[in-house]
Parts: C-alpha cells; structure tokens; sequence
C-alpha cells in the first residue's frame, strides 16, 4: 500500500485552489413512504415497515407520495429554486442487495427544481462573511434499505462473514440537493462547506419537512472536492462519504485538501473515486474506483406519469413558507445582543427553537442560553440525542428559572431539577418534591449552621477579621456542607458576614 | 344435464342465475375437462381445485340465500400465470420462480373475486412473457388444440388453449406485443387488448411496463365484454391506470350493428409475409362488413414499418430494468449460496441458472440499448418512433372509426420451427405490435380457416385509446356475420377432444 505524504493544511493553500461541491441527501419526515402507504418511524424492528411495494416484489407498482412532492416544491423555493412545469422520475440501475428492485427510483435529466442559491453566513477571523452557494438542482428519490456486515474487519460488505438487510428504510422520501462546484473559497473551503450544510440544515428545518439529524442518518453529505494550482483547469475530485456530523463535513474536506496536495507533490494524479471518512483518525480512505464508473442505464420510469405541479400549488407552497431563517437569525441575535459566534453556536446545537422559545416565557436570554447550552446538552447529550429529543420543555426551563429568582433554587439544586424532569420523574415540581430539592430558606437553621462553623474553625475566623474576605469561602463552603448544599449561597455569605461583624 | 363446459360464459351465467346449473356443478365440470384433456394441450401450469370449488360454493349459498349477484357470479375463469395471486405459486413461466407464492393478490384478481368468479388455474405462458409460441416456458410448452404439433401462440399460449380447449370458457391474458391476440388468432378464439391504462397493472408481473396490458380471452365478443366490464377501471394502486369511466363495451357487443362506421384497412400491415389463406379469410371478413353497412377505405401507416424496430428496443430496455429484481436476495430462486459465495456470485449464478435463453437475450439487448453512449440512438431513437406511430394511428382515425388487418400473418406454426430464429419469432407480432406502442386498444376474433392448412386465421380491430367499445361493436357484427355464413361457431370445426 502506497502512503502518500500528508501537505499541511496552510502550506498545501500556498500552492494550490480547492473546488467544492457538495451533495446533501435530507430524509422527508412523512408519514408514509415515497411510493408505497408504509410509515416511516425511525427504529422500528428491522423489515416490519415493509410491503409488496418497497419490498420490489414481482408485479408491484409505485404511487408517488404527494405530500413528498409538495416538501420537495418548499425544499426548492426556500433555495430560491426554479420549479419545472412537467417532470419525470427515472430509473438508475444497479445491482445490490440493499436496493430492492435493483433500481432505484430517483430523478435524472428532468429535475423537479433547479437553479437556486443560498447565502451562507460563514464565520472569519474578522467576524462573518456571506458566501453564496449556488444550487444546481433538487431532486427527489427513494432511500435503499439498510445494510449491516457482520464480521470481516472493515465493516463493509467485502470480507464480511454475513450481511443484515433492514428494507424498513427502503423507500423512504430522499431529497437530493447538489451544489453547483463553489470556487473561489481558498482557505476558508472547508468551513464553506460546514457553514452550507449548517445553513442548509437550519432552512430545511425551518421548512418542517424533515427532522435533518445528521446523527440519525436523516441528513446526510457526500463532500466532494478537487484542487488545482492557481489558474489551473479544475484537478479530478474525489467524493467523500460517511460525513456524519457538521464538524465531520469540515475536516473531511480539509484532510481530503492534504491529501491530494501530496497527491500532486508527488508527481502522482489524483484518481477520480468515493473516499470514505473515518471519524476515528480523521482521514479518508479509498473506497470504489469511478474510473470503471457504473453506468446506471437511467431512462424514464414507466410505471409512473409525469409530475406537472400548477402555478396555483407552487404558489401556495410559496405563501405558506416560514420566515427564512437567515433572516430570522439577524433578528434575533440583535434582539439578544449576540455574537455572531454565540448564535452560530446556538444554532448548530439545533436549539434555535427552543431558547426562542424560553426566552418568550420571560428568561433573560444568557440564561436561556446557558441552560440550553449546558447542561441540557450535556443530557441530551448522555442520552445519545439532541436538545431536541430531551423532555425538558423551554416552559419548564423558564419555571426553574424562576425559582432560581425567588432563591427557591440554587444553581445545584436547579441542575438535579433537569436531571429528574429530563429522565421522566415528572414536572419540576414533582422532582423537587420527591427529591426535597427546596433551599434552606430558614434563617434561624442557616444560622446555627453558621455558628458551627465559625466555632469549628477559629483559624479561618482570624484570617477574615484581619481582613482577607476571600478566606470567608471556606465557611461558607462548610456551611453548604451542612446544609447539603440546599442553601442559597448568597444568603449564606450575607449572614455570615453580618455574624462576623465585617461589611 | 348439459355439458357446461361448451357454453359460452354468458350462457353459463344465464343458466347460473336461473339456477338451472350451480356453480360448483360448472366448476366440477371444468376440473373434470382440464383433469380429462389438458395432459397432452398443458394449457394449466396450476390447477386449484380446492380453492375453486369452495368458492363455487361460497357463490352458490350466497345466490341461494337470495343475494344479488354480479353478471359472471359463479362462471370459471383461468389467469395467466404472471398475474399475483395468493395461495398457488405464481412462476411467469420461469424457474426463477417455480415455488414462488406472492403474498398479495393483483387487482386483477381482485376484481374477479369481487365478481365472484372462479378461479380454476394458473395458465402456462413464455417466461415472463416473451414469445410467440409458448415455447419459452420453463415448464414445458403448450400445444395447440387444433393439432398438438402446433404452437398455441403466446406469450398467453396457456390461456388461449385453455379457452379453445373447452378447459374455461374465460381466461385472463396479458398483451405487451400481441400475447393476447395472436394467441387467439391461432387457436381461433376472441381475444382483447384493452387501452393501456384500462385494466390496473397492479400484480402483473412486469415485462415492459409501458406497452403491458392484462384483457379478455373467451370464445365470443360478449364473453370478452362481459369479462372487460369486470376487470376494467381506475386503480389508484396503478399510476398509469385511466381515472375515468369505462365504455360501456356490453352494451357495444349487443349492438352488432356496423352500418355507418368507417372502416379503415392498414396498408401497410397487408401483403408481403402474409400467408395467401390467412390473407383470403381477412379480405373475405372486410366483405361482410362492406355488405353490412360499413364503409370501408385504405389508409396508410407510413411509420408501422418501424414498429418492430422500436418494439425490440423498448421492450427489452424496460425488461432489463424490470427483471432485474430477480437476484436471489428476497424471493424465487437462489442458486449457489454455499456459504463461501460472495452477493454478486450468488446473483450472477441465479440468473444464469433461472433465466431462460430468450430472457437472456432480451436483457442483453435491453442493457446494451440503455447504456451510456447508447441511450440516444437506441432507446431515444424508438421513443421517436413510438410517437411517429401514434400519430400515424391519430391520422388514420381522424378518417375512420376502427382500423383492421390480419391479426398474425400466418397460422400456427409447427412447435421448434422457429425457436432457432428469433427474428421470424419476432415478425409474428408485425401487425400486432403498432397498438401497444401507440396505447391504444385491439381485438382479434377468428376469421375462418386458411385453406393451405386447415387452421384458424385471425382478424385484428383496432380501436383509439378509451374506444374499446368501437372494437366490440364491430367485432359482434363480424362475429354474427361470419356464424350466417359458417351455420356454427369456429371452434366447432376443432378436433373433438
């Protein structure tokens, strides 16, 4: 096996331009699926969300899911997409076991929407800069079932001892949306291609056509990029898959740029194939070869008729969809008085929604933030979801919050509180009972403890009479103690200082 | 008691609803005839006896109890074997799936249960539908008939034979080139080629899903429309099916009556290749609709010349696609899977073993006309066609009311004659082929008896998309025309079996 030098990522931007482009799959989030009436739900048992139709049996026909069609209309319009009169599905052949037919319904030369763009807000050194991605077409299709290779060392379907296939995600609405190539990006493409799949993921989400969790396999990219010396005709690119996280998406680009610049150090070509990203190192490795690229015989699907959406539907797609999410971005973070580093890292969270949603229950917006971004991500984060999945409601955030400003709560005491709602125990207040979670509020018990303390620790006493305040944590870090630390510090500190005499 | 196995299916349902006859006697009658003849014919791949008969006699308590039934409630009926059903295997004629049982049943079976039909069978047919002689099944072919070294026509040579043999005085067939038709012109029985669209596809199994289309096979017009009324309407299962309603082709096959209607014979789809006795017969039958009232005028069809050209690409670039799902992986066959065999041997040695030569051949034909470099001037290049021919057909029809021609241009060859040569396979479905591709609807009906041989000649109506009751109109006419004449059914002058 050849290894080929890595060129650092500055040194390989000295002598050569990157090209990107990129190829985002988003799962609809419909009831049913593409072509056939079976739900859709994620997880369930493997091969129970099948029938004759996504199962490709003899003699079954497809029926295109309306409602897919009217997601992928709003997908379009919402990039600024021109949307064809009169389109068809068509047939891309090739054999594999995860596909059940064989072929795989999609869209070739007749695109439901094309041409658009989207303004990507891409963060700088100085700030952010707008970069326009322009969009070549958007397209519908069926996802294939899913495989699972057992043994072997790779994972892959080569050299496994067997394989697993899962048809309940055969057929499942796909939208593909490709990228026009984006030039010009230099040393900032790899975050060009992070902030687009961001930013695209933010409007597909604002749209309520899909739940877009890069986790979950319901958004994903294939990055593809080439480079070229300056003033050079465009180099071979390579297509990156397996980019499952938005982090992923830039440092597969980035590693890919290294890569390919030793590449041509060397002498050598960059050979025209799929590269798989591995999360664990960093780098990618080859997968197939496209220089004996599969011909996929497309042709018209005949078991279909054309889709011909009228002006009316399109136009009522238009009306009906929300704020655009760039726009409602500058909205608020000037509302907030934000960074744009802070709201970039708001939305890449994906909680936009609910610390919006928080703040409109009367929360100072940091401390919607802080909850939302701590330490509810740090149990969405155990549990293997997002903020999102957490049964912890921007309601209930704004009631501990709340509490905490009546000094029912302390910082603590407010975090065991999200603990017990977030694992189902029931309401704040539910949790705050069976846990007796509520502050020593009573002066006459914080004092006695504060008497004990001073008494236990004459030293620590001396020290704050002679002046050094700061020494007066440490009584107050006992008294905590005592109380199990259901007091409020604040008031702790406040009593104390007045039994000491000092102000 | 009569035989019941000799009427026709409305006749039967007359004597079903007078209660002359129960359905599980006419029932036990055909399984007694296909138990008695079909040996040597091999019309039935599968022969359900026991679903049959209990359905017969579900039908017969229901009618007892006083229910109003449907117009064929009761009548037997045999179904291609490329049609879904549940409870018996469903093999296309091929290996690949000789065990397969579907665990759904077709629209089209649907409507016949709905009907209350009984089901006798499963009908033997070319692998997944490709032939002109039956011969390409993988279980053996069929035999005609009117003299068992003869081919019964196909790809439905199963369900003709059936119909011809007194097996089933109906039988469901499927039509991508003429495997209704021609079938039935050489067996000498009646045979529809609905309006694409007419009849759902939904459980066809299917060979190239834009010329498919399942119809009527029976021994009279009216049995034809009888059973056309049946399965016919929107299917939202079938995004191809036609959303609107069905011509009433009953009442067209009640009204022979031709006087007025012009008619049109296809130049191009006469003369050179046509066997002289088949010819005879087309030219004598135009006679009797001159004489009954019909105005007869030539048109010409310049694009049909390309039909077959264009057929032979469309057709098996959509098999190509179609067939592909036969990989071993979820259903049918596998072949090879001894543990150490990758996914792609097990595939590869499937469909090596299960596909038969003609499958072969036309999946070959079929990848090579789709793939990249090629696409434009095969697949492309008869897409044009397809519309030429359209047009041609819109042309004509602006001048006349139906189109004919010969059906086939010969009758039944001998079973080998032309397994070797699958070009003049091919050229049996010459006159057949323009009406799939243009989507429109056809009917053949025997003419008579080409005298060089003996054996029955066909004649072809052809009708617009959604006219289906011109074809029987005149078919009914020509029908009643040519019995004045004949003083009996064709099928009369078979050899007792």
């Amino acid at each position: 096996m050849n290894t080929t030098t890595i060129v650092p990522f500055d040194e390989a931007l000295t002598r050569y331009d990157p090209v990107l482009g990129l190829e985002v799959h988003v799962e609809l989030g419909t009831a049913s699926k593409m072509f056939c009436g079976c739900p859709t739900q994620f997880g369930a048992p493997p091969n129970t969300q099948v029938c004759p139709v996504c199962l490709g049996l003899p003699g079954s026909l497809p029926v295109v899911n309306g409602t897919a069609v009217e997601s992928t209309i709003a997908i379009g319009l919402a990039l600024n997409c021109e949307i064809a009169p009169w389109c068809r599905f068509a047939r891309k052949n090739y054999f594999y076991p995860d596909m059940p037919k064989d072929y795989q319904i999609s869209q070739y030369d007749e695109p439901l929407c094309s041409n658009g763009y989207l303004d990507v807000p891409v963060p700088t050194e100085d700030g952010t800069t707008i970069v326009r991605v322009e969009i070549e077409r958007v397209h519908m299709e069926e996802d294939t079932g899913k495989l699972t290779h057992a043994g072997g060392a790779t994972g892959r379907i080569h050299g496994a001892d067997y394989s697993l296939v899962d048809y309940n995600r055969a057929g499942i609405p796909l939208v593909e949306i490709v990228t026009k190539p984006v030039t010009g990006t230099r040393e900032l493409a790899p975050e060009v291609g992070k902030a687009y799949v961001s930013a695209l993921r933010e409007l597909v989400k604002s749209l309520g056509v899909s739940d877009v969790r890069m986790e979950q396999g319901s958004l994903r990219c294939d990055a593809n990029v080439s480079i070229a010396p300056p003033g050079q005709p465009w180099g071979t690119r390579t297509e990156t898959k397996n980019v499952n996280s938005l982090r992923s998406v830039e440092r597969a680009l980035r590693t890919e740029i290294e890569r390919q610049a030793g590449v041509l150090d060397s002498g050598a070509r960059v050979v025209q194939e799929t590269r798989h990203f591995q999360e664990a190192t960093g780098r990618t490795t080859s997968g197939r070869s496209k220089e004996q690229a599969e011909d996929y015989r497309y042709f018209p699907e005949p078991d279909l008729v054309p889709v011909a959406p009228d002006v009316a539907w399109i136009e009522r797609v238009r009306a009906s969809l929300p704020e655009n999410p760039a726009v409602r971005r500058t909205r608020l973070q000037e509302q907030w008085g934000i960074s744009d580093f802070e709201m970039q890292s708001v939305i890449n969270a994906g909680a936009l929604d609910l610390v919006e949603a928080t703040i409109a229950e009367g929360v100072d917006q940091a401390i919607a933030r802080k909850w939302w971004m701590g330490e509810l991500a740090r149990l969405a984060n155990e549990a293997g979801g997002s903020v999102e999945d957490l049964a912890v409601t921007p309601a209930q955030v704004a009631y501990v919050a709340g509490l905490m400003d009546q000094g029912a709560l302390n910082d603590k005491l407010a975090r065991e509180v999200f603990v017990g709602v977030a694992a189902g125990e029931g309401t704040p207040d539910e949790v705050i009972a069976a846990h007796g979670l509520a502050l020593v509020s009573d002066d006459a018990a914080l004092l006695a403890a504060i008497d004990e303390a001073i008494e236990a620790n004459p030293h620590v006493v001396e020290k704050v009479n002679a002046g050094k305040v700061k020494a007066a944590g440490a009584l107050i870090g006992a008294v905590m103690k005592a109380t199990k630390g259901q007091a409020d510090a604040a008031k702790v500190r406040t009593l104390l200082m007045e039994r000491l005499g000092v102000s | 008691m009569p035989d019941w196995t000799r009427a026709t299916a409305a006749d039967l349902a007359q004597a079903l609803a007078a209660g002359e006859v129960t359905s599980v006697e006419a029932t036990q009658a055909h399984l007694d005839r296909i138990e008695a003849v079909d040996g040597p014919i091999h019309a039935f791949l599968t022969v359900t006896a026991e679903g049959a008969l209990e359905s017969a006699a579900a039908v017969d308590a229901r009618r007892s109890s006083g229910e109003e039934m449907g117009a064929l409630a009761g009548v037997p009926i045999a179904v291609k074997d490329v049609m879904a059903m549940r409870g018996a295997p469903t093999t296309c004629g091929s290996k690949l799936l000789e065990h397969w049982e579907p665990p759904y049943d077709a629209t089209i079976v649907e409507r016949l249960r709905a009907a209350d039909m009984v089901v006798l069978g499963k009908t033997n047919m070319d692998e997944f539908a490709m032939g002109s002689s039956t011969e390409h099944s993988a279980f053996g072919p069929t035999r005609n008939p009117w003299d068992l070294d003869r081919i019964p026509g196909g790809s439905g040579g199963g369900s003709s034979a059936a119909v011809a043999s007194y097996q089933a005085p109906l039988a469901i067939g499927t039509d991508t080139g003429g495997s209704i038709r021609q079938p039935a012109a050489v067996t000498g029985t009646v045979g529809v080629k609905p309006t694409y669209g007419a009849v759902s596809r939904y459980g066809l199994v299917a060979l190239a899903s834009s010329l498919d289309q399942a119809g009527p096979c029976s021994r009279t017009v009216l049995d034809s429309a009888l059973l056309h009324e049946a399965i016919a309407g929107y299917d939202p299962r079938d995004s191809t099916s036609i959303d609107a309603p069905v011509p009433d082709v009953v009442a067209a096959a009640r009204n022979a009556d031709v006087s007025g209607m012009t008619i049109g014979l296809v130049k191009e789809l006469s003369g050179e290749g046509y066997q002289a006795g088949v010819a005879a017969r087309f030219e004598e039958a135009v006679d009797l609709l001159r004489e009954r009232g019909a105005d007869v005028v030539e048109v010409s069809c310049p694009h049909f010349e390309y039909a077959l050209g264009a057929y032979y690409l469309i057709l098996p670039s959509e098999a190509s696609s179609n067939l592909a799902k036969f990989d071993a992986m979820r259903f049918g066959l596998r072949v090879g899977d001894d543990g150490n065999s990758s996914v792609e041997e097990v595939m590869s040695a499937t469909r090596e073993a299960g596909f038969g030569a003609e499958a072969k051949r036309r999946i070959m034909l079929g990848t090579y006309a789709l793939s990249s470099g090629y696409y434009d001037a095969y697949y492309g290049q008869a897409q044009k066609v397809r519309r030429l021919i359209a047009d041609d057909f819109a042309a004509a029809y602006e001048r006349c009311d139906v189109l004919v021609s010969p059906t086939a241009p010969t009758t039944a060859f001998r079973l080998g004659d032309k397994l070797d040569d699958p070009l003049a396979m091919y050229l049996n479905d010459i006159a057949t082929i323009p009406v799939n591709l243009a989507g429109n609807c056809a009917m053949s009906l025997p003419s008579g008896l080409a005298s060089e041989d003996g054996l029955p000649a066909g004649f072809q109506i052809m009708a617009p998309a959604q006219a289906d009751d011109r074809l029987y109109r005149v078919g009914a006419a020509l029908e009643s025309a040519l019995e004045d004449k004949w003083g009996k059914p064709l099928l009369e002058e078979a050899p007792q079996r």
